[in-house]
């Protein structure tokens, strides 16, 4: 076909004036890459596309009054609620819930990225993003990237008011970063499970709904808060003990107050993979579909 | 000349909704086609077909030789789009807008800054390139907008209403602007639903009507069919509207169409010069004119003549009757 002679030559096509680096970087990329847009490139544009996700929070920073209030208000409410009934006293208690609200927190920053999504896709930008010679997958990627803000900001937050109330770490820096690090890999795992419900939600308002439904179960349903499994009915103790976020927040406090740190890290890496093997795929065709 | 955007019995249908009917399109390369119709004509879906941004149900499409469905990613690396609604990110300033397309289409940081700065200034948005898009006007917004589109040099336009609620000024800087893309020598597909736009701008324009092409040539050619003006006429006593009519009728030699609540005749004319001869026939038989304007045929009109029916979301049919 002449057309697509013309094509396959390539450079001499109308209105590219020669030496113009926007047309020269793609004639470059197209030479590199055939018909897919390949794995070095897809992170380039994830990264580029996370960036405009902090770019907005730097504009908005109220975006972050969630995960900035959040973790004060739980800690202080959980410490001085709780703490006399479960541990005795409250400085014990907070030895034990910091590193269980490290796992509880992990799970409600994720909140944020299926409201944020949802409100996204419906502007024209996401219409731009899939006119351009991008990885398709590059937007919903970067916009889970570009949430790690708001990870870092809870986690801080959370620390930093824990260490202010009294809370001392037990271990070694390699453990607490070891510590933190893997809440983030099981943050990253779950922030598919909300931008799967934020693409499939009809409304901002509707996700909100929706993630405090499946989030509640986990997040009080487990070991954060230490409480006492034995007066609990069957179903609930078996339930508790196969939550994630159990396994999460006992890692964290073996990593961070010492104690026998057994298989839950290995748990909950096997829990992330197997959240992200499921969701991830699910989020990508359900993006597909939606925009 | 080649055929840079080629489409061949384009479907696709909406729930009960059939939006495309089996449409052909084409444009050669470095010229301006504009698809002409009303709201939910099914324009903007022929738009997001060739955009790679919507699978039709039937029927192909290519861009330069590339198909849109099999070769998507050839084609996203010649096109760019302008939405019916600007595709910026109203959060962003409008340089970290330009950087991040500049970004996404390959160019490294110090390139994609400088790009950004160049582009900023051509659109004349160099004093609002550190603000928010959101607190841009909407004129500004539709500059950014191009602009973004404009930073990859692309091969294919495609303007998805780009004038749509711009006030005059902004519409005629918008229409300079596509000029010199074209002059450049891409290819732009735009659409409109406005006449004088599609006149302005396209060599080709092809009128969309219920998810298929009722008409298509040059503007001149269309014209030709339509009438290339229209006369409107309104006689300021209105128990005289009849006579005024068989006026305009005797002079152009068809009856005009009368609206029956206000009185205003409206006729198809060709030849400009008629109408000092149709005033002074009104004179002669002392028919004061309330109202006498030449104008281009409106959409409706073009419609009119060309599908036999009003354009359908005007709601319910105008009353009609001829005099």
């Amino acid at each position: 076909m002449t057309t697509q002679l013309t094509r396959s030559t390539g450079t001499g096509a109308p209105g590219a004036s020669p030496g113009r680096p926007a047309r020269a970087a793609l004639r470059r990329r197209e030479g590199a890459t055939g018909r897919r847009v390949g794995l070095r490139q897809t992170l380039a544009n994830a990264l580029t596309l996370a960036w405009r996700n902090v770019m907005q929070l730097k504009h908005s920073p109220e975006k972050l009054m969630d995960v900035t209030l959040m973790p004060v208000v739980f800690l202080v409410l959980f410490l001085y609620v709780f703490g006399g009934v479960v541990a005795g006293s409250t400085h014990g208690y907070l030895e034990l819930l910091l590193p269980g609200l490290v796992g509880q927190m992990a799970m409600f920053a994720t909140m944020g990225l299926g409201t944020a999504l949802c409100e996204d896709i419906h502007k024209g930008v996401f219409d731009r993003f899939r006119s351009l010679p991008i990885a398709r997958s590059a937007p919903l990627i970067g916009a889970v990237l570009g949430d790690t803000v708001r990870f870092c900001v809870v986690m801080s937050v959370l620390t930093g008011f824990g260490c202010a109330l009294g809370f001392r770490f037990h271990t070694g820096p390699l453990d607490i970063v070891a510590a933190y690090a893997l809440a983030y890999v099981f943050y990253l795992a779950v922030c598919w499970v909300s931008a799967l419900i934020g693409l499939i939600a009809p409304s901002p308002e509707t996700v909100q709904g929706i993630s405090f439904i499946w989030t509640m179960p986990l997040v009080f349903g487990s070991s954060v808060l230490l409480a006492n499994t034995s007066t609990m009915p069957g179903w609930l103790q078996a339930w508790v003990k196969v939550n994630p976020v159990t396994h999460l927040a006992d890692a964290v406090r073996a990593l961070t107050t010492g104690g026998p740190l057994g298989d839950h890290a290995l748990i909950t890496l096997a829990w992330a993979a197997g959240i992200v093997i499921v969701a991830f795929p699910l989020a990508m065709r359900m993006y597909l579909r939606r925009v | 000349m080649t055929t840079v955007i080629e489409a061949e019995g384009l479907t696709k249908r909406f729930g009960t909704t059939q939006a495309l009917a089996g449409v052909d399109i084409s444009a050669d390369g470095g010229q301006v086609l504009a698809l002409l119709g009303p709201n939910g004509a099914g324009k903007t879906t022929i738009v997001r077909i060739l955009a790679t941004l919507l699978k039709p149900d039937g029927g192909r499409a290519r861009v330069s030789g590339y198909d849109v469905m099999s070769e998507a990613v050839q084609v996203r690396r010649l096109i760019a789009l302008t939405g019916q609604y600007a595709s910026v990110d109203e959060e962003l300033t409008g340089t970290e807008n330009l950087i991040m397309i500049c970004r996404l289409l390959g160019l490294a940081r110090p390139a994609a800054r400088a790009r950004a700065r160049e582009m900023l200034e051509r659109f004349d948005l160099a004093d609002a390139a550190g603000r928010a898009v959101k607190t841009y006007s909407g004129g500004m917004r539709r500059r950014l907008d191009l602009a973004a589109s404009l930073l990859g040099e692309p091969e294919v336009l495609f303007l998805d209403e780009p004038t749509t609620g711009l006030d005059p000024r902004a519409r005629s800087q918008m229409w300079e602007t596509v000029r010199g893309v074209v002059a450049a020598g891409a290819t732009v597909l735009l659409t409109t639903q406005y006449l004088d736009e599609a006149d302005e701008l396209a060599d080709q324009v092809a009128v969309i009507d219920h998810g298929l092409v009722v008409a298509s040539g040059t503007p001149a050619e269309l014209k030709a069919r339509t009438g290339s003006q229209t006369l409107a006429l309104r006689a300021a006593d209105p128990a005289r509207a009849g006579q005024a009519a068989a006026v305009v009728a005797e002079v152009t030699g068809e009856r005009p169409d009368v609206a029956a609540d206000t009185g205003l005749l409206t006729a198809a004319i060709n030849d400009p010069a008629i109408v000092p001869a149709i005033v002074r026939r009104l004179d002669d038989a002392g028919i004061v004119a309330a109202e006498l304007t030449l104008r281009l045929p409106s959409l409706d009109e073009v419609f009119m003549t060309l599908t036999g029916h009003y354009a359908e979301d005007n709601g319910p049919q105008r009353e009609r009757s001829v005099a």
